[in-house]
């Protein structure tokens, strides 16, 4: 199916969008309520065209291209349009952005920069010659879990994250509620969410009303290392991306690229934080106290163990795996490897135990 | 798996059976969602009513421990009903008759008598999953941690081969793998019979090899495998002990046994990133470091070799793995010399083909499937395409034995064991994730609201959990997932722990353990 946009012209499948088709052709029309990987919704008016024999200007998300279409992407007319929306949004918008978690990966503040349009603008704060100025949605939190953060304020209501929990996880633990002005988007009879935390509503929020509570105050986008690796809970082997600030891991998002197509799962998401706790073990300890009248637990730890140095350490462990191989024969050695650690550890783990030691009794929990 | 993630949307039959997708492999899950709202239907085999029930077309609630009277009796359907692919058979199996013949007492009738699912509902599956030819069955420990696991999982092969549901795009066998990279930990050759790539310790050639390229005089007897390592502690043979990165304590059966057999060691080295229960019983401990902290490679259920990158430095003096190796073996006098995981990883490449095209640079963006035997060879996605390795496969007669542990009067409850949605395994990493615990950090056991109604419990209220190895306290939790008579415990929970209770009955086979089936009391306060 031919279309022509802005003057150029490709060829596209049947039942392709008018956007998707402008993308194509690197085309850029501005979007909010749109995700690629969401079925189209048509809400947020950004996306509109002007399209030849249309007597209206029509959203080019929702509407399918046919055989020699005409579009165009952008005129005074339809910038114009584009502003007022804008406009409105940002009229019932907290416009907090210096203390939003989001700034600088947000959707409206990056559409507002392009726009030049700031609430402290004349004729935002009079509310005339084409400014607004109205009543302001404020909402009560009510917000208990752990995970997810609900800044309804900052809701712009695309829909996106209604549109994933259901089309994507299968949840539907949030809809759209009320009507008009009053419309919010909640859970049922408006409790606290109590869902799977996957997270994807927040990787899809275009604004800052959805962020992980954990991430707070720990890091914007500013002096953030992003690092892509892959996940370390289960053999799912989802593709994670890291952000690190001063040696702390503040955040694991995924990229919409990945083969798990930026989903992610409550641990996946939002349990990194055992990589920094506090109880992670720093020094090598060898025990100090017979083994045989301890129980288990951490209790009065520097009774049972002491610090020692890596030298320390391996001179002990390696004569004492050596006295024993004597007294005992290769096969009085084992090994237990990990299915945490990665393929060249694990590699190495059997070639120590096999080479090293000279015993096949290596063996990992595959079984349980 | 036999296919990829990826193969899962195109599949007409998605047959779910022991693995509860949604809350122990959830990206996969949604993967599977994605193919069902394609219009992919999907069966699913469990004794819960897990999350995935909602969006199934058949649910078969069969009893624990029943799987291969219930598969046997889907292919008994699919062989009357005429749905078998005689082509595939004929030219690709062995076997088949004296299968076929073995399978005529596993009526509906019968199975269902034997799993306590209706033999409308077998009938319904089987023609579902025969009549397809683009059909993926789905298993994880709800399928292998029996003491017939190799039976069931034998039983799921013979199905697949019975309707050539394998070899091919969109259709095969796959267990889903419960640990970020236990497929890799496999391939390395970190299993007590094979060498890496599954090349057998007990052949002379094999073991020549690595002789050569490893420079050392190596052993031709198959060694121990985990469970057979904490028994042989136990009785005083095993002397030294060294883990990497595992908690036994918690993950093997029967915690109390485990504790007593790393006791009677002589020498146990645990290295790992916190002390865990079974670190605290070390002679000593060496700080090693997580995921986020080295590079490497993981492999992936789907058989994907994809790069883990460093991103923050380990805490304190905490060392690589592959660092603290090297030095351990340098000093026992076998010389490990590596500059980076790199080398490593085409060490290993260099000694088992499947692995040898890969390099760092190739999957820097994207991972790559193994077998990948050469540098421009794309990976393979799905397997057997060219046929099986050793030619033709053959039907492995299976019939139905009941659980070790059946319940009696004195303990008539089922108990069975899983992870659920929040925490993992062993809890060392998420039970230290501080919104983890605050929303999923108390112990539970699932109850059916009849039973829970017949003891008198409420939602809730702690009960006494005991069988015939151990006992713990724990509150009920009052769910229809469970139904009567069978009771869910989660096995994340040191306070609780599920391995207390667990046997540690072993599959003769796999020597995997019994974890989802056995018989259990409950003692109100």
């Amino acid at each position: 199916m031919k279309v022509t946009i802005n003057g150029k012209t490709i060829e596209v499948p049947e039942g392709t969008t008018v956007l998707e088709a402008a993308r194509m052709l690197n085309i850029p029309i501005p979007t909010l309520c749109h995700h690629p990987k969401l079925t189209p919704f048509g809400g947020c008016r950004m996306c509109i065209v002007e399209i030849k024999g249309a007597p209206r200007p029509l959203t080019s998300c929702t509407t399918p291209v046919s055989e020699g279409m005409e579009v165009i992407t952008s005129s005074p007319e339809l910038e114009d349009l584009r502003k007022t929306v804008l406009e409105l949004i940002l009229s019932d918008h907290p416009n907090d952005c210096m203390i939003c978690e989001k700034a600088g990966d947000c959707t409206l503040q990056e559409l507002a920069y392009f726009y030049g349009i700031s609430p402290y603008n004349p004729p935002l704060l009079k509310g005339d010659k084409g400014g607004f100025l109205g009543e302001r949605r404020v909402y009560g939190k009510r917000d208990g879990n752990p995970f997810i953060e609900r800044d309804m304020e900052k809701c712009i209501l695309c829909g996106r994250c209604v549109k994933v929990c259901d089309e994507v996880q299968g949840v539907e633990a949030i809809d759209f509620a009320y009507r008009g002005f009053k419309s919010k988007i909640c859970p049922t009879f408006e409790k606290d969410l109590d869902c799977e935390f996957c997270g994807q509503c927040v990787a899809v929020c275009p604004t800052g009303a959805l962020t992980g509570k954990m991430w707070a105050l720990r890091g914007r986008q500013k002096d953030i290392k992003e690092v892509d690796t892959t996940c370390s809970y289960c053999g799912t082997g989802c593709n994670i991306t890291l952000h690190v600030r001063r040696n702390e891991v503040i955040r694991v998002t995924s990229r919409e690229d990945t083969w798990n197509e930026g989903w992610l799962c409550v641990k996946g998401r939002f349990g990194y934080s055992f990589i920094n706790n506090p109880d992670r073990l720093k020094k090598p300890l060898i025990r100090i106290k017979d083994r045989s009248n301890c129980s288990s637990g951490s209790n009065g730890l520097n009774k049972v163990f002491k610090e020692v140095s890596w030298d320390e350490a391996l001179d002990y462990t390696s004569q004492r795996l050596k006295e024993i191989k004597e007294k005992y024969g290769h096969d009085s050695i084992a090994g237990l490897s990990s299915a945490r650690c990665t393929n060249e550890e694990n590699y190495l783990f059997q070639k120590f135990m096999r080479a090293a030691v000279g015993t096949n009794n290596v063996d990992h929990c595959a079984r349980l | 798996m036999t296919n990829s993630i990826r193969e899962i949307e195109g599949m007409e039959v998605i047959f779910i059976i022991g693995s509860n997708t949604k809350e122990t492999h959830p990206v996969i899950a949604n993967r599977m969602l994605k193919a069902i709202r394609k219009g992919s239907k999907l069966i699913v085999a469990d004794p819960r009513k897990i999350p995935l029930v909602k969006f199934s077309e058949i649910f078969l609630r069969l009893k624990p421990g029943t799987d291969v009277a219930l598969v046997n009796g889907i292919a008994h359907v699919i062989l009357k009903e005429g749905l078998d692919n005689k082509e595939f058979i004929k030219e690709r199996t062995d076997g088949f008759d004296k299968w076929k013949k073995s399978l005529e007492t596993f009526t509906p009738e019968n199975a269902s008598k034997i799993t306590g699912v209706p033999k409308e509902d077998i009938i319904k599956a089987a023609l579902l999953y025969g009549g397809s030819r683009k059909a993926g069955i789905f298993y994880t420990m709800g399928v292998t941690q029996h003491t017939h696991g190799t039976d069931n999982v034998n039983a799921i092969a013979n199905l697949a081969l019975l309707t050539g549901n394998i070899g091919r795009e969109h259709t095969g066998i796959n267990p889903l793998r419960g640990q970020n990279n236990v497929q890799g930990a496999c391939d390395a050759g970190c299993l007590p019979n094979v060498y890496p790539g599954y090349q057998r310790v007990d052949m002379p050639m094999v073991k020549r090899k690595f002789e050569e390229a490893w420079n050392a005089s190596l052993s031709d007897k198959e060694g121990l495998k985990s469970t057979e390592m904490m028994l042989s502690a136990a009785e005083g043979k095993l002397k030294a002990l060294y883990i990497m990165g595992e908690n036994p304590i918690l993950t093997e059966p029967n915690v109390g046994h485990t504790r007593e057999a790393l006791k009677k060691l002589e020498f146990l080295l645990v290295q790992d990133i916190f002390l865990t229960e079974t670190a605290a019983l070390a002679d000593v401990v060496l700080p090693a470091t997580c995921f986020a902290e080295k590079t490497g490679t993981f492999i992936n259920t789907e058989r994907k070799v994809q790069l883990v990158r460093k991103a923050v430095d380990p805490p304190g003096d905490a060392k690589e793995d592959m660092w603290i190796i090297s030095e351990l073996s340098n000093r026992m006098g076998y010389a490990m010399k590596y500059s980076s995981s790199e080398d490593v990883f085409e060490e290993l490449g260099s000694l088992w083909s499947a692995l040898s095209g890969i390099t760092y640079n190739r999957i820097r963006n994207n991972g790559i499937h193994w077998p990948c035997p050469t540098k421009d060879h794309p990976g393979t996605e799905y397997l057997y395409k060219a046929g099986f390795p050793r030619g033709r496969v053959s039907f492995t007669t299976v019939n139905y034995a009941p659980p070790a542990e059946p319940t009696d009067k004195d303990y008539p409850f089922v108990l069975t064991t899983g992870r659920n949605l929040f925490q993992y395994h062993g809890g060392s990493m998420t039970r230290r994730v501080a919104p983890i615990e605050a929303h999923a950090g108390e112990p539970y056991i699932e109850m059916n609201a009849e039973d829970a109604h017949r003891l008198g419990v409420k939602n809730g209220e702690p009960v006494k959990v005991k069988s015939r190895r151990g006992e713990i306290e724990i509150k009920v939790r009052i769910t229809d997932r469970v139904s009567g008579g069978i009771l869910f415990l989660p096995m994340h929970y040191r306070e609780a722990a599920a391995n207390v209770i667990t046997t540690d009955a072993l599959d003769p086979f796999a020597k995997t353990p019994e974890f989802k089936v056995c018989a259990v009391k409950i003692e109100t306060f």
